[in-house]
């Protein structure tokens, strides 16, 4: 795999696409356990990101995924703003300088993005949260990295999926849901969603052309 | 959903500029920023009070914004944290020189803005400190969840610290004495009717006529129980036994008490509840130093109530009955 700065910055507006498709979704779940704004908070967020990366096709990766981070953190609000935006900075910082990205590159850049999330949030796995969703796919992409690209994405996407339905049977932790304690039960994550609905976005622009 | 406003997309900023346009001998608004200030920010030598939080608590928190109480007010879109630029340029634009306390309500994401705006200001020299108040019973404080939420309670210690920092109180000092008030207040709410935000269109959960939601909070989040309408008197009953279950007060104590209403509630019904709060105080030989009865921290139109109870020593007192002239909050 080689993803240049053009393909990146495709990459995130397909992700963009994606979020603002289930805008609706997103909100429904949180209304379930939260405010009821995810979808609304990251579709604004998302809108606001292709705007500001639609012309750094000449810039380097990492300075375009810290773009994404930043107007994250300014445009999100809630917990998801500083969380996803954590996230993008870090995976910047992760790959900074660089014009192109491999395979490897994908890896510490994911790696980055959910240690972020982890020292922002102070979540571990089982939380009911982004995490959920994010580190059985981290974890998945550096077990498979042997096996290339393509095996190791599936799967991590696949993992992800598993997350976040995982999130159904385990009571929230953090976040507004925690206060529900039990109640909290039986309903999805909706940061596990969102995470997962990024990472099948980049996963299927990545692996476009290739037969599923 | 039936609402005075001209788009959902607006109606913070329009808030903000209709807030300026009456109070402009007490507040300013930061240009580019849903950000309000104290019309003469930064005060110059005296320690800073930055709160806020998302917007739909009004007056909560920019009404406070004045002479005795808060410095800047930031608000966030409807029941969302503001994010960490906008606090920043808050901490900047009133610090004077004696450093900047913030004021977070303890919700996961006011917790993380305003932390990633402490590191920025931080970063740029600012003397930064914060506190985060918890005061809402309903949430069990256990090391399951992230903590207790912060409610109406917050009000007192923008009060309290304000009288403290307008006192000429050191940056640790305003600090402590804000963190003492947290330590002392408990609030619990329980609301009749759900809310509406603007951009969702819909309410977040309904309740039937006959139905009541005890311990939500205050962004139409679901509450910790369900049950069948009681009356004010049972109501009190219950709220007061969850606080002062929780809130270390005995006989011969004194204590200020905030019944706030949550946006859709008459000012009759209020005082029916405080009636019956201060009844239950009254048997307990505790005794009610001052009380504040209206709408502090609100909820959109949510119809509903909070009760609040801030056990008092005589610093709180002295700080407490100190003189604050803001928009929402005038004592002389």
């Amino acid at each position: 795999m080689a993803v240049d700065s053009a393909k990146l910055i495709d990459i995130i507006k397909v992700i963009a696409d994606k979020i603002t498709e289930n805008r609706e979704y997103l909100t429904q779940l949180d209304s379930a356990i939260g405010d009821a704004d995810h979808g609304i908070n990251m579709s604004k967020g998302f809108r606001a990101v292709v705007e500001k990366i639609s012309d750094m096709g000449e810039k380097d990766c990492g300075t375009i995924l810290k773009t994404v981070g930043m107007t994250l953190v300014s445009t999100v609000g809630g917990a998801s703003g500083p969380l996803y935006g954590t996230a993008f900075m870090r995976a910047g910082q992760a790959v900074a300088g660089k014009n192109e990205l491999d395979f490897n590159d994908l890896v510490s850049l994911m790696e980055a993005a959910l240690e972020g999330i982890k020292y922002r949030g102070k979540a571990e796995r089982g939380e009911k949260t982004i995490v959920d969703a994010l580190e059985p796919a981290v974890e998945a992409l550096k077990l498979r990295r042997e096996e290339g690209l393509e095996t190791a994405l599936r799967d991590a996407v696949e993992e992800a999926k598993k997350g976040m339905e995982y999130t159904k049977d385990i009571i929230a932790r953090k976040g507004r849901a925690s206060y529900l304690g039990e109640r909290s039960l039986g309903h999805q994550d909706p940061g596990a969603t969102s995470c997962y609905i990024m990472l099948e976005a980049m996963a299927a622009r990545l692996l476009d052309g290739k037969k599923s | 959903m039936k609402k005075l406003i001209n788009n959902p997309e607006t109606v913070v900023e329009e808030m903000l500029e209709g807030m300026v346009r009456a109070f402009p001998q007490y507040v300013r608004k930061l240009e580019g920023y849903n950000v309000i200030v104290r019309a003469d920010a930064p005060v110059k030598g005296k320690v800073a009070l930055v709160s806020g939080g998302g917007s739909g608590h009004e007056p909560s928190h920019a009404g406070y914004v004045g002479r005795g109480m808060l410095d800047a007010g930031v608000a966030g879109a409807v029941f969302t944290s503001p994010t960490p630029d906008q606090i920043f340029e808050a901490i900047k634009a009133v610090d004077g020189g004696a450093g900047v306390l913030l004021i977070i309500k303890n919700y996961t994401g006011d917790v993380m803005n305003f932390e990633m705006a402490r590191e920025m200001a931080q970063m740029e020299g600012i003397q930064v400190a914060s506190v985060t108040v918890n005061d809402d019973v309903a949430v069990e404080n256990s090391t399951y969840t992230v903590g207790r939420r912060g409610i109406a309670g917050t009000v007192f210690v923008h009060k309290i610290a304000g009288a403290k920092a307008q006192a000429g109180g050191m940056l640790e000092e305003v600090k402590a004495v804000a963190e003492k008030v947290i330590k002392n207040v408990r609030s619990m709410g329980m609301a009749l009717t759900p809310c509406i935000v603007p951009a969702a269109g819909k309410p977040n959960f309904t309740l039937s006529e006959d139905e009541m939601e005890i311990g939500m909070g205050i962004h139409g989040e679901p509450g910790t129980m369900r049950t069948k309408l009681m009356k004010a008197n049972e109501v009190v009953d219950h709220l007061m036994s969850k606080i002062l279950a929780d809130l270390p007060v005995e006989s011969g104590d004194e204590v200020a008490v905030m019944v706030n209403g949550l946006g859709g509630t008459p000012l009759m019904e209020l005082l029916i509840l405080n009636r019956k709060a201060s009844q239950i105080l009254e048997d307990k030989g505790i005794k009610v130093y001052r009380t504040y009865v209206g709408e502090f921290m609100t909820s959109l139109e949510m119809a509903g109530a909070s009760i609040t109870l801030l056990k008092l020593d005589d610093e709180l007192k002295s700080l407490l009955d100190a003189p604050a002239d803001t928009p929402a909050f005038k004592q002389l």
